[in-house]
């Protein structure tokens, strides 16, 4: 469905288009992202659509929620935006992202021309803000900087829905011969003060022809009846019901299955493969080989996906070697070497460090991370259709139009051409932007003769194929000033992800300028040094890094926390009391209230037994403000969880169960990885092949978690990823104060047992 | 072979050593069952099997004796399970991806244990979920256990 319109210089036009199954009109469109975003420029430049209201004659009312639900909550909370402005119950839309918001999302991005155009900052906005699982454009402002205050979600699905309603009242207004002023509205119906009452869905066909001459008002925060309150998730019965509506779950006439078997040594090449043995297994129809700018290797082709796995076993395939050391013990060294070099880039500090610590006693050390792969919970899979020169996508994707595009490079067809249909995401965390699973489907779609093909990638080479949280290595060196933290020199080796994400994406395009992730949480937080320096030393190799929930802020979160507790007992002051003493800027208030309010939740300062220790981490992240204190009992000789306690603040929290839901989602992604996550090299591959040897929490390793949510900041912030950064050093640090035992090494279960079933 | 899922009875052509998860997921077109690892760590192809909770990927579905129930035949009709109705209730799916699995967990653990305590919970509930969902998954668990029928 979805024509294309146009938008006029005058307002919004709604436009009737048909849907299944009647008449859906008020179809309504916005201008495009990245422009000024106030809506008196309306009129200003090129525009295009986003979010759609569509209202069906029989009062059916769908809103368009185009992006990703991977386990967010997303769809919710843009319904509920477009809801609370049109002046519906939530009990009388439904949410959909399905084909026409995917094929949307694509011309939105294709539409501007030159496919140069679209690298931009706002490009790389797009697929961060994408990756990082977070509402469009308003949760995850700070990702790529400098976008903070741009057109977002948060204004636009609003718009959406005040406009929608302000056509029906119009409509209404003209057929009873009132003011629209002196109308109301609620559950789906324009209300006349005699008490006549019309309802949306007859009104619809009328108000699709109308223009508003400007954008209505929008709802103060305290005329608020959705927003702001917990509402039940939209699609929640499906998910309790295992109704099949992941990527993994389509099922389409002659559909053949497939899985892939690439290259574990990246970059390289097959040596040998033994075709012969995988078409010997039952159900396997054919193997073909696959080449693109993300990997080399074969698709398996069976009649389902199990002898499509096995049939993969049989290939055995040998591969050529790597072109980066082949062990993790190698690729250390590279890292250290780049540490003893100069920096790649510095950002943010100030003052003189170096001279600061001139003569004065130092402190030092040194943090280490590993790799971490993502295992969102349904494995990587796509499926594809090539017909006649034109591509289809079923693709649980968090960027359906990057998708599109590379395919159609691939193809070499026009992005037009592609189709692609988004379906749920069985948890994205990053890795569902990439653009090698939609290739790889493609690369085997074009050998099927038409037939369209599901291709399953089985969890060991989801997991040896990732595009990996980046490996990082942080000397640090700081002076104190009467027990304060006086000047700081922070370096961090890591290869940058932007760099590795255009190599494999774009490989046309070299990705410019600083790739800040390598220092996000540092050099960005609320904590005022007289003298500071924040260097990044970028090391790139040819293993894939990526988007891993809140990226950079999940290892320096770790490293600049971490080494702040060591400041702190070494000035003799409390990890709490210096972190204080250190935010007194203005600007830094929120992060005092958060630290303050977990504090407080936790009993900060509280005597506790031998052996019991809490510890305390604060990072800012994607707008919202968070701050963890973890308590661990060490007595029984392992390290045992008791509690945490999170207190999040990311500015205005439009559905309060959803965002506590996110924050601990967030915590315990972390805490999976501080405790036992790493991904390692051994002959130029990565050594860990499924759950068995890259494992995660369960229910039982998990503590109770108390979250506080707060109102402070100024601006709106990030619900997905802010949870996450802080607790590795929240961790750590009780397990310094229960044991004396300084972490500065992840996963800390490589050194430490932890009573985690 | 012949199987037993939610009250219907299939007769199926398959190599004797294919995993249920996939005869039920590529050969019946019954979605419920996710793959997850297929290597029995995780949970996500949980169904069961004359009530015992049973990772569909590990057991080949020759070998399965009994009835299978998967997610799709919990609910009868429109009502649903009082344990997915205690799911809808604390809102337990984040992705949802591995719910079905863990519901039939519960469902399994509840019949055992009409009332679990939290050790109960933590010894039974080993399936994995990448959301992090645990704490509401258990409050659930325990509202499941409160509720009639
Ligand atoms: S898919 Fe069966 S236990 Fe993971
Ligand atoms: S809800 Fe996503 S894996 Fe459990």
């Amino acid at each position: 469905m979805g024509k294309i319109a146009k938008y006029t210089r005058r307002g919004f036009l709604g436009l009737g288009i048909a849907a299944a199954g009647g008449l859906a009109v008020g179809y309504y469109y916005y201008k495009k992202p990245y422009p000024n975003p106030l809506p008196d420029t309306l009129a200003e430049g090129d525009f295009s659509f986003t979010p759609y209201v569509i209202i069906g004659s029989d009062n059916a009312i769908t809103i368009i929620t185009p992006r990703a639900e991977m386990g967010q909550g997303i769809h919710t909370t843009l319904a509920a935006l477009v809801a609370e402005e049109l002046d519906v119950d939530m009990d009388q839309i439904s949410a959909e992202h399905g084909p026409a918001a995917a094929a949307y999302y694509n011309s939105a991005m294709l539409r501007e021309g030159a496919p140069f155009a679209f690298f931009d900052e706002g490009f790389v906005a797009e697929i961060a803000r994408g990756a990082l699982g977070v509402a469009g454009k308003f949760l995850a402002l700070q990702v790529t900087g400098g976008s903070s205050a741009s057109i977002d979600a948060f204004d636009k699905m609003r718009e959406a829905g005040a406009t929608a309603r302000a056509v029906l009242v119009e409509v209404a207004a003209q057929r009873w011969g009132v003011s629209a002023e002196s109308l109301t509205t609620a559950r789906a119906e324009v209300v006349n003060p005699n008490g006549e009452r019309l309802t949306y869905g007859a009104l619809a066909a009328d108000a699709a022809t109308l223009t508003l001459p400007k954008p209505p008002a929008l709802k103060d925060p305290s005329e608020w009846r959705i927003l702001g309150k917990s509402q039940p998730r939209v699609e929640m019965r499906e998910k309790i019901t295992g109704a099949p509506i992941y990527g993994i779950d389509v099922q389409l006439p002659n559909m053949l299955y497939a899985t892939v078997a690439m290259s574990p040594r990246f970059g390289a090449k097959a040596k040998h493969a033994d075709e012969a043995a995988a078409m010997a297994v039952a159900g396997v129809l054919n193997v073909v080989e696959i080449a693109t700018n993300t990997g080399h290797g074969f698709g398996i082709i069976a009649s389902n996906t199990w002898a499509a796995f096995e049939g993969a076993r049989a290939l055995a395939p040998e591969w050529e070697a790597a072109s980066y050391p082949e062990d993790t013990a190698g690729l250390k060294v590279l890292w250290a070497e780049a540490l003893d070099r100069e920096s790649s880039f510095t950002l943010g500090g100030e003052g003189d460090p170096e001279a600061a610590m001139q003569g004065a006693e130092v402190i030092e050390a040194r943090y280490s991370l590993p790799y971490l792969a993502h295992t969102t919970m349904e494995p990587m899979n796509a499926t594809a259709q090539f017909v006649d020169g034109k591509l289809t996508l079923w693709l649980g994707s968090q960027a359906p139009g990057l998708a599109a595009m590379v395919t159609a490079d691939l193809l070499g067809i026009e992005t037009d051409d592609v189709e692609v249909i988004t379906t749920s995401l069985g948890g994205g965390f990053g890795r569902r932007v990439e653009a090698d699973v939609p290739l790889y489907a493609a690369a085997i779609a074009a050998q099927t003769g038409g037939k369209p093909v599901k291709v399953t990638w089985s969890r060991e080479e989801d997991i040896q194929h990732d595009t990996y949280r980046p490996m990082a290595e942080a000397r640090l060196k700081a002076i104190l000033k009467n027990g304060l933290p006086e000047a700081l020199d922070y370096r961090v080796a890591a290869p940058s992800i932007n760099k590795s994400l255009f190599g494999r994406t774009f490989p046309n395009l070299s990705a410019a300028g600083p790739d800040r992730s390598i220092l996000d949480g540092s050099f960005d937080q609320p904590f005022s040094w007289p003298h500071s320096r924040f260097a990044a030393h970028q090391v790139d190799t040819d293993i894939p890094v990526g988007f891993w929930r809140s990226v950079g802020n999940s290892i320096n979160g770790f490293v600049h926390e971490s080494f702040l507790d060591e400041l702190a007992f070494a000035g003799g002051k409390d990890p709490l009391e210096m972190r204080l003493a250190m935010m007194q800027d203005e600007r830094h208030a929120p992060a005092r209230e958060a630290l303050k309010a977990v504090a407080e939740m936790a009993g900060w300062g509280q005597a506790l037994p031998e052996g019991v220790g809490q510890g305390i981490a604060h990072t800012l992240s994607f707008g919202t403000w968070v701050a963890e204190v973890v308590q661990v009992d060490m007595r029984g000789g392992t390290v045992k969880l008791e509690k945490i306690w999170a207190a999040a603040d990311p500015g205005m929290i439009l559905d309060p169960g959803n965002f506590e839901a996110q924050i601990t989602s967030g915590i315990i992604y972390g805490l999976s990885a501080a405790i036992g996550q790493e991904i390692s090299f051994a002959d130029g591959r990565v050594v860990q092949e499924n759950f068995y040897d890259y494992d995660a929490l369960r229910m039982a390793g998990v503590p109770p978690i108390e979250v506080a949510l707060l109102e402070n900041s100024p601006r709106m912030g990030g619900a997905g990823e802010p949870g996450t950064p802080p607790i590795a050093a929240a961790l750590g640090n009780a397990i310094f104060a229960a044991s004396g035992k300084r972490q500065r090494s992840l996963p800390f279960g490589n050194e430490i047992d932890f009573d985690i079933d | 072979m012949k199987l037993q899922v939610n009250g219907q009875t299939h007769q199926v052509e398959a190599p004797d050593d294919m995993p249920l998860l996939w005869v039920l997921r590529d050969l019946l077109d019954i979605k419920g069952p996710k793959f997850g690892c297929g290597v029995g760590a995780c949970g996500a192809c949980t169904v069961l099997v004359d009530g015992i909770p049973t990772r569909t990927c590990i057991t080949a579905a020759a070998d399965v004796v009994g009835e299978i129930t998967t997610i799709e035949g919990l609910p009868s009709g429109e009502r649903l399970h009082k344990v997915q109705e205690a799911w809808m209730r604390h809102e337990v799916p984040q992705c949802g991806y591995c719910q079905s699995g863990q519901i039939l967990a519960a469902v399994a653990l509840l019949e055992e244990i009409p009332q679990p305590t939290d050790e109960d919970i933590d010894a039974v509930m080993t399936n994995l979920c990448r959301c992090g969902t645990y704490p509401r998954l258990r409050a659930a668990i325990h509202e499941a256990a409160g509720m009639e029928g």
